[in-house]
């Protein structure tokens, strides 16, 4: 077995577009969820309305900068939609609302009624809407090696897509660094502990939780663009495993700090491509087929991650001590 | 501070004397006007599927004074708490605070306009430290705004301030040595503190404490009682709920009964609660017994042969 080509496979897969727009979409969720305590169950709604939001005006002609614009426009109207009916209401809803709200786009996207714009469930090639972003690099074009790591320059899932990915990355972990700290961010921890106490020192509770729900959710569409940006939009492919993998994240980096959902995405990402090569290498092909090796890495990644959230709560930036406090 | 509640109050402002003195001059009816009404309540009514929870005719809450609201559980005083401060909405009536109505408006505004609450089950914000709940009962700090809390020496001026002040109420509620502990890790009592203390932040004109004495050792007792007392000689306006009639009687300078919902009696302490009704309604005829005194509760004690002899009387009349 070689594991120096395993190794140089998890690295490539931490550093990829992958695990880029999972950490910016768990980023997102994490204002959710860790500072504010809303429990939005359609994160992958936000990045697939980013994704279209992208890609279609793209198509249509519009630059970059207005195409990223239209993503997050859409993802600010998608929050104002959910937040409105359902933030006056216990938190439950919220998470109700967002699951199914989520499925909502995904199969108004993939209906064939709406082909011409969203190309039904087959979605929409990527070439037809990257070459603007590509466009944009100050790159020359053709192939970089650096070590092991090939990519593009400018290209399909290119060098340019991860430098930009991570600095919006470091822009959104800046972000959050920025707001935690501040007596915003006070405010919308105070909500996730007990509403009503903030509401009776006087600060208006809900118009709080929607700043917080279209921040994050406007995080979420710009993880859709990078997820889009290195293949195709698939509404398939962001559907709700998307979310409750955003969430695993979250909940494996820590929720409430700065760097877990970071951390969480390029471990979640990482374990996934080890297990897997580690089980293709060690195990024959009699026992687990090629097809078996990708289920099976599901399910380890998944009893590796139950045994975490049972030894270590609070992930593994999170802080213990707030834990350990019983909500009374 | 003085350890005894009833000295304290010699340092009151001239005004607080002024109305503390107007008091005495009043009829002892249900809804009698006052002279100096911070709060005013007309026809409020709530009911709970055919409940009337609350159904208050006319109160007023005279300035500047210790306002008991008691009555026996399920009276409405939680329920009327919930109304005036927008946190439930009545379904008829309308009330002014400080001149202003505030019927239909939001909890949080009713807060801003310097009306404050604390909680009967308390508040403290437990996965928060002391001090960051402290900070956040502050109003006008311009980095809650979401756009300004990101630069931050827009609002760290005012941060400092706020800490200091902060700081200061800790001291005076002797919280201060635990103000990086988290606000869960602190006993019933103390959350009761730091929930009277947090209203304080924001300098309300009234304070409304829902059973601030639930839970709290004797030994804080004391120094909550100074507390309160101490607030109304700064000219705060204090409304209490509380089933503490030791409390009720030393620090109330007026006392309002309410009972299924209903005002039925107010006026000074010691009137109110040598009222016959108020004593069948709710205190029970030995309120005033320490009950803690064993020798009282033998066979053949003071209170059996009293209660035998009211029995009796209550035979004996030929109604």
């Amino acid at each position: 077995m070689d594991f120096g080509s395993l190794f140089t496979n998890v690295v490539a897969e931490m550093i990829g577009p992958t695990a880029i727009a999972y950490a910016l979409a768990a980023i997102g969720l994490n204002i959710h969820f860790g500072l504010t305590g809303l429990i939005n169950m359609g994160q992958a709604g936000f990045m697939l309305l980013g994704a279209y939001g992208f890609a279609i005006s793209t198509i249509a002609g519009w630059p970059v900068w207005a195409a990223v614009l239209v993503a997050i426009a859409a993802a600010v109207v998608f929050a104002l939609l959910l937040g409105i009916p359902t933030l006056k209401l216990r938190g439950d809803y919220l998470a109700i609302v967002t699951i199914a709200a989520a499925e909502i786009i995904r199969i108004v996207g993939r209906s064939t009624s709406l082909s011409s714009f969203t190309g039904g469930s087959n979605g929409l090639l990527g070439n037809s809407f990257k070459e603007s972003f590509s466009g944009a690099s100050p790159f020359p074009d053709g192939r970089f090696s650096l070590g092991p790591f090939t990519y593009s320059m400018n290209d399909s899932n290119s060098w340019w897509l991860r430098i930009v990915g991570w600095a919006l990355v470091a822009l959104a972990c800046l972000l959050v660094y920025l707001l935690m700290r501040s007596p915003w961010g006070r405010v919308l921890k105070g909500i996730r502990e007990d509403e009503d106490a903030v509401r009776s020192l006087g600060k208006n509770v809900y118009g709080y939780k929607l700043q917080a729900l279209v921040t994050g959710g406007v995080l979420g569409a710009l993880g859709g663009i990078v997820f889009t940006l290195a293949s195709s939009v698939q509404p398939d492919s962001l559907g709700r495993p998307v979310t409750f993998n955003t969430w695993t994240i979250l909940l494996l980096g820590g929720a409430a700090t700065v760097f877990g959902p970071v951390l969480g995405s390029l471990l979640f990402w990482g374990a996934l491509i080890l297990v897997r090569g580690l089980l293709r290498g060690l195990v024959p092909e009699t026992i687990l087929s090629t097809q078996q090796v990708e289920q099976a890495g599901w399910v380890l990644v998944g009893i590796t991650l139950m045994l975490l959230i049972v030894f270590r709560p609070q992930g593994l930036l999170g802080d213990k001590k707030e834990l350990a406090i019983n909500v009374r | 501070m003085s350890a005894d509640p009833q000295l304290a109050g010699s340092h009151a402002l001239p005004e607080v004397a002024e109305a503390r003195a107007a008091l005495a001059a009043l009829d002892q009816v249900p809804g009698v006007a006052k002279p100096d009404p911070m709060l005013v309540a007309d026809g409020v009514q709530r009911t709970f599927g055919g409940v009337h929870a609350v159904d208050v005719a006319h109160l007023e809450v005279q300035r500047h004074v210790i306002t008991a609201l008691i009555g026996p559980n399920g009276a409405g005083k939680t329920t009327f708490f919930n109304l005036m401060t927008g946190f439930d909405k009545p379904d008829s009536g309308h009330w002014t605070f400080d001149g202003v109505s505030l019927a239909g408006v939001p909890a949080s505004r009713v807060s801003r306009s310097g009306m404050v609450r604390t909680f009967q089950l308390t508040k403290a914000l437990s996965r928060m430290t002391v001090l960051e709940n402290m900070r956040l009962g502050a109003g006008s700090q311009p980095g809650e705004r979401m756009l300004t809390a990101l630069v931050r020496p827009l609002w760290v001026a005012r941060e400092r301030e706020i800490t200091d002040k902060a700081m200061d109420l800790l001291a005076r509620f002797k919280l201060d040595t635990k103000k990086d502990d988290f606000a869960g890790s602190l006993s019933g009592g103390q959350r009761k503190l730091l929930e009277m203390a947090r209203a304080l932040m924001s300098d309300p004109k009234l304070v409304m404490l829902d059973e601030p004495m639930a839970g709290v050792n004797p030994a804080l007792t004391q120094s909550l009682l100074g507390h309160i007392i101490e607030l109304r000689d700064e000219g705060t306006t204090v409304l209490f709920v509380e089933h503490d009639m030791h409390m009720v009687r030393h620090i109330s300078d007026w006392v309002v009964v309410m009972a299924q919902g209903k005002v039925v009696a107010e006026g000074p302490p010691k009137q109110v609660m040598d009222d016959q009704a108020v004593i069948d309604a709710y205190l029970g005829a030995h309120h005033d017994t320490d009950l803690g005194d064993d020798s009282l509760l033998d066979e053949g004690g003071r209170i059996d042969a009293e209660a035998d002899a009211e029995s009796e009387a209550e035979l004996e009349e030929p109604k």
